[in-house]
C-alpha cells in the first residue's frame, strides 16, 4: 500500500503518521504542501496534525488551499483514500470533503489526555480492525475540536452510519458526541483523536495500530 | 478603496470565547450584559471598481466558513 503523508508549515504530527503508517507496512511518501500533485499511485494520503499555517484566520482554512490541496480533492473525488487526523481533520472540513465544522472547545482549554472513544461503525476500511462499540484509549490534543453540524447534517450522518467515533464522555462540547466523521463512500475519514500516538504500549495504547494495519491489508487484497 | 468584511458565527452556534467574555463582564460588576459574541473584522485594500459581489466571493471561498460562520461587507 502506498501512502503520502502532507506536510503543511506547522505540521507536526507528520513524522508521527509515517511511523504509524511504516509501522503498518506502508510505503510512505512525505508530500511537502506546495506540490501540486500526489505520487504516482497513491492509495492513501494522510493529513496529520499540527498547527498548519499558525491557525490564521481558522484552523486548516489557508492549508485547504494550498496547491496540494486540490490534488488530495481530486484524490478523494476518484474515490481515493484519505485519512484526516486533527488538525487533518479540520482542513478536510474546510475542502468541503467532510460535513461541518470544528470550533473552539466549550471549555474554552486545550485539552491533551488520553480519552475513551467508541468506535461506532465498522463499515469502513478505517475501522473493520474495531469491534462496534469497542472503547478505544486514544490521545486528544486540541483547542477547536468542538464538531459543529446542523441538524439535517447531523441526521444524514446517523442514517448513512458516517461516525467513525465517539466519545465516551465529550471533552469538548461536540454534537452528539461526535470524534470523526466518514465521508458518503466511506474512503475519507476525519478525527479529532490521534490514532498514530497510540500505536505501541510504551507509548501508553495500542489501540490506533488496528487502524493503520486495518488499512493496508485492505489495500494489499485490493 | 477599502472594504471592510465582519465575520461572525452564526446564531444558534455556541460562542465559547463570547460566554467567557460575558462571565467576566459580570465579574466585573456589568451585570446588564445578557448575551456576548464574538467575532472578527477584516479590512482588504481592494482596487477601485471591486464590487461587493466580488468581496462576497472572497468570503465564500475563504474569510468565512459559512457552514458555521456568517458575514456581512461595508463597502464605505
Amino acid at each position: 500500500m502506498r501512502a503520502a503523508v502532507i506536510v503543511f508549515p506547522g505540521s507536526n504530527c507528520d513524522r508521527d503518521m509515517q511511523q504509524a503508517l511504516l509501522g503498518a507496512g506502508a510505503d510512505v511518501q512525505m508530500v511537502w504542501h506546495k506540490d501540486a500533485n500526489l505520487p504516482k499511485g497513491v492509495d492513501l494520503v494522510a493529513i496529520p496534525g499540527g498547527f498548519s499555517f499558525g491557525d490564521y484566520l481558522r484552523c486548516g482554512a489557508i492549508a485547504a488551499q494550498s496547491p496540494i490541496s486540490k490534488a488530495v480533492i481530486e484524490h478523494a473525488n476518484r474515490g481515493g483514500y484519505v485519512l484526516g487526523v486533527c488538525n487533518g481533520f479540520q482542513i478536510l472540513t474546510e475542502t468541503g470533503l467532510l460535513p461541518g465544522a470544528l470550533i473552539q472547545n466549550a471549555g474554552l482549554k486545550f485539552l491533551c489526555k488520553t480519552v475513551d472513544l467508541i468506535a461506532s461503525t465498522t463499515n469502513s476500511e478505517f475501522t473493520r480492525g474495531y469491534e462496534l462499540g469497542q472503547t478505544l484509549r486514544i490521545p486528544i490534543a486540541h483547542h477547536e475540536g468542538n464538531y459543529r453540524i446542523d441538524a439535517d447534517g447531523l441526521s444524514s450522518l446517523k442514517e448513512e452510519d458516517r461516525i467513525a467515533f465517539r466519545y465516551a464522555q465529550t471533552p469538548n462540547g461536540a454534537e452528539d458526541d461526535i470524534a470523526g466523521v466518514l465521508s458518503q463512500n466511506r474512503r475519507v475519514l476525519g478525527m479529532m483523536p490521534h490514532p498514530e500516538r497510540a500505536i505501541d504500549n510504551n507509548l501508553g495504547s495500542s489501540d490506533g495500530a488496528a487502524m493503520f494495519s486495518g488499512l493496508v491489508s485492505s489495500m494489499l487484497d485490493a | 478603496m477599502k472594504a471592510t468584511v465582519t465575520v461572525m458565527l452564526k446564531t444558534g452556534v455556541l460562542d465559547p470565547q463570547g460566554e467567557a467574555v460575558k462571565s467576566a463582564l459580570h465579574g466585573l460588576g456589568f451585570d446588564g450584559v445578557s448575551s456576548v459574541r464574538q467575532g472578527k473584522v477584516i479590512e482588504l485594500d481592494v482596487a477601485d471598481g471591486t464590487t461587493e459581489a466580488e468581496i462576497g466571493a472572497m468570503c465564500e471561498q475563504l474569510l468565512a466558513n459559512t457552514v458555521i460562520e456568517s458575514y456581512s461587507v461595508d463597502m464605505s
